[in-house]
């Protein structure tokens, strides 16, 4: 009974740290403590910020409904955790546990959640980045700097990059009634996450706001002044865009860098755990006491033939942080697999977008209710003969039902009729999504492969 | 004891009081076949899923022939009035309901409930002043059943001299829903028809007054918007007006009243209530799950074969929903059939779900949370006279047609 006992000793008083204060880092903590752990806790954050809540920073915070410092978290419980903020974690060493910080301090721990999430992935030519109204939007900085620069009028802001994030910064503005152009280098908005067929909707409803949309572009340069102020953007049609403001959102890097040479099975892609989140190192053995979640992790999804998924998605950091907790602290038997089915939302352009599953794995989809030029709809989508994903525009109610259409690997094309059906639902179209192997601006769910190690050789980073 | 009987006694007014022991044997069959038609779900999960299901149609030009004859289908009012959102599907249902919720709610009207909160206090006032010198009222007829009628009628901007009638059309329509054994259902169905129709009239002339001079109150945002969707045609006015007029009160009634009959039979709650008004938001929810004003929901009807729970459902059957059942279900509620108002995780189906989630529910929880409060905190060890006390004949929309109680004055 050894085996019980130190596992007792562990939920008793074993010392159980976390590196990245966030959302996925506080849902951990406050779920270690809920079931019962009395050990010490210690929370590692580089930001100075107890943790916040990001979704807002695209939508409220930048119309300046929400100001970037009302944005914390709320908290479940007390903690009773010892909080280093605004140092970073910068080594692991696995044989001895203990994590290195910024301030060279060492801490020890019986049990690691590694929740160190993602960084916006920066222009690409350093000088240019530097450029005064240049930014990128993943923390309360970031979006505090912006909304002041939004607040100035500037004569026009570009955003980079049509993903989720980028939409939704474009729609502010326009919401702010500011001038907006936005670079895409794909077919449509959105086209990375959700394929070509919603990506139209999606241009539709960015011009009928004003946007001054630009796809199948790149981005070529930034121009400044002599002072060092944004004034120009290049394309790669020869055309330039005059702008003051230019927002970079090319997608997430995943936040691995310090565990370089740690031996753990962390790279570029992310951090890569089976199921029950336990992390892998390098040689594909899963470790016993190093946990992973939230946007970091890349784990495999039963319900997508165990390949394994990168979701930057907010209820999956929160359900992983979950099931991470509950596993950190509890017997084998005891513990749970993550089978979260991925969803997320996003509001651009007075639209709820919702998704549930992984869009990006289908061949086919169908409009299932309503109808794409309502810019209502329920769109399904189809993989090898089954459900795999759906989304809705305006009608986020129905998505419970397509969700266990998915969990049951119910067959596609949907053979029943329902509410709301319309003569372009009768049959299914192709997907169409941008061929996998071109870099796009960082779907929000990347499928990337069946191995825990072969991150080495898949990962493509994702450029302008 | 034969299943089929167990619907019967269920709608059988010797168990209106307390059905909840039969729900308990009907969740044995969570879905159960009566007759060839009619399919009765009572377990909250399968609820749930049948509520955000699109084979699930609210429209009852679904139903198949025979299906439309089983029990309760025939309350369907012979009203000329076509059918409001309530009993359509999508697209039409979601159309309405979104021009209706222009002026109620967000994201166009995020502030119509709140902004409604003193007058709602001072009905509330008003009417427990209005208990004078007695020492033992009918919260009904006294309390529970005028207050949510007087807040609609400030609602949709029906005139304060006007309110009367509007009451007595309401009490008619009311009485209607809720057959009495003693009286001939003809002549019954002729009173209501006739309250219907002057209530139709009534109302087709305040939309032309109201067109012409706009308020600030719901129907003259309903006349005079100009959105996206265009604008409701008078039919479509006049029928969404009368769901207002009556899903507004027939069921705030019963949630206040069950909440007073609740707080009664819990003493430890009405005291702690009485310390800490904050505790009427989770005590108001616990009222939704344990003593639900909707039951059951008998308008549903399926475009396709549909399985669940190793039934198939065929296509164009009646379902019913079993609401009240799928909130005392104990996979989803643990010890269930005790009010706990520190219950957490409390995701009950009092509002039902989906797309035909209660449109009013925000007003609705507002109304029973100042109520409460203020019965708990104004009237001095209040005691029920009768317990249980007399019920209303609906199965459906279920609560007492009395609640007398007896207290020692009350306090400004
Ligand atoms: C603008 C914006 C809008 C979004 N909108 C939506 C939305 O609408 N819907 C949705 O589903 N999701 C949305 N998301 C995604 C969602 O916010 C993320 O999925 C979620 O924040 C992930 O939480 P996490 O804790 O895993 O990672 P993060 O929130 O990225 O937290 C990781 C933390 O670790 C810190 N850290 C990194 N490295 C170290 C280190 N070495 N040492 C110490 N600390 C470190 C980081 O600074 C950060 O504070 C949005 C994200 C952004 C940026
Ligand atoms: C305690 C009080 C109330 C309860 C328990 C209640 C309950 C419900 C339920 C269960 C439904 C779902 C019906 C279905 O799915 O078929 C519903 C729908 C509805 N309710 Fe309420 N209700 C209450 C108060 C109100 C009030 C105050 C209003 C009006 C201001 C209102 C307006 C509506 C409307 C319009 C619908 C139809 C919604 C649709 O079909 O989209 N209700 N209500």
């Amino acid at each position: 009974m050894s085996g019980d006992g130190a596992l007792a000793w562990l939920r008793r008083e074993g010392r159980i740290v976390i590196v990245g204060a966030s959302l996925a880092g506080l849902r951990a903590a406050e779920t270690l403590r809920k079931e019962g752990f009395t050990g010490s806790l210690t929370l590692i954050g580089d930001e100075p910020h107890e943790p916040y809540d990001r979704p807002p920073l695209s939508k409220q915070v930048l119309l300046g409904h929400a100001t970037a410092d009302r944005t914390a978290l709320p908290r479940r419980l007390a903690l009773d955790a010892h909080w280093r903020l605004g140092v970073a974690a910068t080594g692991l060493d696995m044989a001895a546990k203990r994590v290195r910080l910024a301030d060279g301090d060492e801490v020890e721990y019986d049990r690691l959640l590694i929740a160190t999430g993602v960084h916006a992935r920066p222009w690409p030519h350093k000088s240019e980045a530097e450029l005064d109204g240049v930014f990128v939007l993943r923390t309360r900085d970031d979006a505090a700097r912006l909304q002041r620069r939004l607040a100035a009028s500037p004569r026009r802001v570009l955003v980079i990059g049509a993903g989720f994030t980028g939409s939704e910064i474009a729609s502010a503005c326009r919401e702010r009634g500011l001038p907006v152009t936005v670079a895409e280098r794909g077919a449509a908005p959105l086209v990375g996450a959700l394929g070509g067929v919603i990506g139209r909707a999606a241009a539709d409803l960015q011009r009928e706001h004003g946007v001054d949309l630009r796809c199948g572009i790149m981005v070529t340069a930034l121009e400044g002044d002599a002072p060092g102020r944004l004034r120009r953007a290049h394309l790669s049609d020869g055309t330039t865009i005059d702008t003051d403001v230019a927002v970079v959102s090319l997608g997430a890097t995943r936040n691995t860098e310090w565990l370089a040479g740690s031996g753990l099975g962390a790279g570029p892609r992310g951090i890569a755990c089976d199921a029950g989140c336990r992390a892998f190192d390098v040689r594909g053995i899963v470790t016993d006491d190093v946990f992973v979640a939230g946007d970091v992790a890349r784990s495999p999804h039963a319900l997508f033939g165990y390949q394994f998924l990168s979701l930057e998605h907010w209820g999956n950091a929160v359900a992983q942080a979950e099931t991470a907790a509950h596993n950190m602290i509890s017997s084998s038997s005891e513990r749970r697999p993550h089978l979260w089915v991925p969803a997320f939302w996003s509001a651009q352009f007075g639209v709820n977008i919702k998704s549930v599953g992984v869009p990006s794995l289908g061949e086919e989809v169908i409009v299932a209710q309503g109808s794409l030029s309502d810019r209502r709809f329920t769109c399904v989508y189809g993989y090898q003969g089954r459900v795999i994903a759906a989304v809705a525009f305006d009608q986020t109610k129905w998505l419970e039902f397509y969700q266990r259409q998915i969990e049951s690997a119910a067959p596609f094309p949907p053979d029943y009729p329902s509410v709301d059906r319309r003569p372009e639902g009768l049959r299914p179209v192709p997907a169409e999504f941008p061929d996998p192997s071109l870099p796009t601006h960082g779907p929000s769910v990347t499928v990337s492969g069946y191995s825990p190690t072969d991150q080495r050789i898949t990962f493509v980073p994702a450029h302008a | 004891m034969t299943q089929a009987t167990l619907l019967r006694q269920i709608i059988d007014y010797s168990s209106r009081a307390d059905p909840y022991p039969l729900y308990a044997e009907l969740r044995k069959t969570p879905v159960l076949q009566e007759g060839d038609d009619l399919f009765v779900v009572s377990t909250y999960w399968e609820i749930k899923s049948l509520l955000h299901d699109p084979r699930i149609s609210s429209d009852a030009r679904n139903l198949s022939p025979s299906a439309a004859g089983t029990l309760l289908q025939e309350e369907e009012e012979a009203s000329a009035l076509p059918p409001a959102f309530l009993r359509l599907d999508p697209p039409e249902h979601d159309r309405l309901r979104r021009m209706t919720m222009r002026p109620f709610g967000p994201p166009e009207t995020p502030r119509r409930v709140h902004n409604m909160r003193g007058e709602l206090a001072r009905i509330v006032s008003g009417l427990i002043d209005g208990f004078g010198d007695r020492n033992r009222i009918d919260v009904v007829d006294d309390f529970s059943y005028p207050f949510p009628v007087t807040v609609i009628c400030r609602l949709l901007g029906v005139p304060r001299e006007d309110e009367a009638l509007f009451h007595s059309w309401a009490d008619t329509i009311a009485a209607g829903l809720d057959p009495d054994p003693g009286q001939d259902p003809g002549e019954r169905r002729r009173v209501t028809q006739q309250a219907r129709t002057e209530l139709g009239k009534y109302l087709s002339g305040l939309i032309d007054e109201r067109s012409g001079a706009p308020g600030d109150d719901m129907l003259s945002a309903l006349v005079t918007q100009h959105g996206e969707d265009g604008q409701m045609t008078r039919m479509e006015l006049l029928s969404t007006a009368s769901l207002l007029l009556i899903a507004g009160h027939e069921t705030t009634v019963n949630l206040i009243t069950n909440g007073m009959l609740t707080l009664l039979r819990n003493p430890d709650v009405l005291e702690r209530l009485r310390g800490d008004p904050g505790l009427a938001l989770p005590i108001v929810e616990e009222l939704l799950r344990f003593e639900p004003p909707v039951q059951l929901l008998p308008q549903r009807t399926t475009l396709a074969d549909i399985d669940i729970n190793g039934v198939t459902i065929p296509k164009g059957a009646s379902v019913w929903l079993v609401l009240a059942s799928g909130n005392r279900d104990p996979q989803r509620f643990p010890d269930p059939d005790r009010f706990d108002p520190d219950r957490k995780d409390n995701q009950h189906l009092g509002f039902g779900s989906g797309i035909h989630n209660c449109f009013g529910a925000p007003l609705a929880r507002l109304e029973a949370q100042l109520a409460l409060t203020e019965l708990a905190r104004r009237l001095n060890s209040p005691r029920l006279v009768e317990d249980p006390p007399p019920y209303r004949q609906n199965a459906v929309l279920r609560g007492p047609r009395h609640l007398n109680i007896t207290f020692d004055g009350f306090h400004a």
